[in-house]
């Protein structure tokens, strides 16, 4: 690294991009491992959402569905904070009617 | 059965160092005493032989020994500096369609008769080329360099290997610039055996060398050249055999560099 590389990079404050390369790495090989989109990892999302939500109720904004991968192995991790469970879980057909998207 | 390895020598991206691998771990494990025999299965667009300097004694190609119009021994070009290395064209760029999977399981067959390793250069991508080239392979290398575009194509090729059974697969991590990872601006050797989760065969420096062996048609391994890539494949072609050498530390190159600069000033020429 010559000085005014050294420099720019101080002012700039930019993350070196060994970091970036590796966190774009992880995220799209977590994507092509599982074959899943990032449009339908979406829907698949939408979908768990609610029907956990017919069970507890859940902070929606909250509610993560993501893909992690470790060591070739690709898990869905949902991390869904329950504010408290519903006295009477819903039944399936009811489901339309669930304020899910509240 | 035999006890011949098999490697298939790929990557999924190209231009990544199937070919310069192959080459120089082909001439090493000859040098070794292992009989060795490279077979391009990149025949598209081949340059195996350009690369060991065998491009003007190509005859015959594998397709001629299967239908028979020749015999194994005429078709196999003999290293004249190391005759314990052959090289086998797969076949010639016209002949792209003829070749399907139980035929690179036949020529193979063949070649573990006579020798102790086959090495496959393998085409790039992961169409019928590589999936030809894979059905005969028994183990597998995989060659990336620490960019993102070639990890991820290394990730899906491990995946397709994974699932025809090849085994065991190993990393070498080609192109490696050790002053670029010590300043965080290329993936480090850890990011990338963390993130493919292969164990690391070995790395390879960026290193002009290379480009002049290529232009000359020497691979590095063939001279006892100190370059970092020689003693590199050098390394490779030992840990294949079993031996049990340490990996070169990028940062300790860059150390050595250095030191060898403040050698060379403090030594006196007058
Ligand atoms: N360690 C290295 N240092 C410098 N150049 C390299 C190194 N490895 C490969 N190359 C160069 O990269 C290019 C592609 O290598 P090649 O072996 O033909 O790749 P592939 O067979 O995967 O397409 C060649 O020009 C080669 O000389
Ligand atoms: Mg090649």
């Amino acid at each position: 690294m010559t000085v005014k590389e050294f420099i720019d990079k101080l002012l700039r404050r930019q993350p070196a991009s060994a970091e970036t390369a590796k966190e774009r790495l992880q995220l799209v090989l977590a994507h092509d491992r599982s074959d899943l989109n990032p449009e339908l990892l979406e829907q698949m999302r939408r979908e768990i959402l609610e029907v956990v939500a017919r069970y507890v109720e859940i902070d929606l904004a909250e509610g993560d569905v993501s893909l992690e991968t470790e060591d070739r192995v690709t898990a869905l991790v949902a991390n869904l904070p329950i504010r408290r469970p519903i006295a009477q879980p819903a039944k399936v057909e009811t489901s339309e009617q669930q304020p899910a998207q509240a | 059965m035999s006890t011949t390895r098999t490697i298939l020598i790929c990557s999924g991206k190209g231009g990544v160092g199937k070919t310069t691998t192959t080459a120089n771990l082909g001439i090493a494990l000859a040098r070794q005493g292992a009989k060795t025999v490279v077979l391009d299965a990149d025949f598209g667009l081949r340059n195996l032989d350009l690369l060991l300097g065998l491009e003007n004694r190509i005859v015959y190609t594998a397709q001629e020994v299967l239908a028979e119009t020749c015999r194994l021994e005429q078709a196999l070009v003999k290293h004249k500096q190391e005759p314990n290395l052959a090289l086998l064209p797969a076949g010639n760029p016209r002949m792209l369609e003829w070749l399907k999977p139980k035929d690179m399981q036949a020529i193979v067959a063949l070649l573990e008769r006579q020798f102790d390793y086959v090495l496959i250069d393998c085409p790039a991508g992961i169409e019928d080329g590589f999936k030809n080239a894979a059905a005969a392979a028994r183990e597998a290398v995989v060659i990336t360099t620490p960019e993102v575009a070639a990890v991820r194509d290394a990730d899906r090729v491990i995946g397709l290997l994974n699932t025809q059974g090849v085994q065991p697969v190993q990393l070498v991590l080609n192109r490696v610039r050790p002053k670029m990872m010590s300043n965080q601006e290329m993936l480090s050797v850890d990011d990338v055996t963390d993130i493919l989760a292969l164990p690391l065969l070995g790395l390879v420096f960026e290193d002009e060398q290379v480009i002049v062996s290529t232009n000359r048609g020497e691979p590095l391994t063939l001279s006892d050249s100190s370059s970092p890539a020689a003693q590199a494949y050098g390394n490779i072609a030992q840990r294949l055999q079993g031996e049990d050498v340490p990996l070169m530390d990028p940062s300790q190159a860059r150390r050595g560099l250095r030191a060898k600069m403040r050698k060379l000033m403090q030594t006196r020429i007058f």
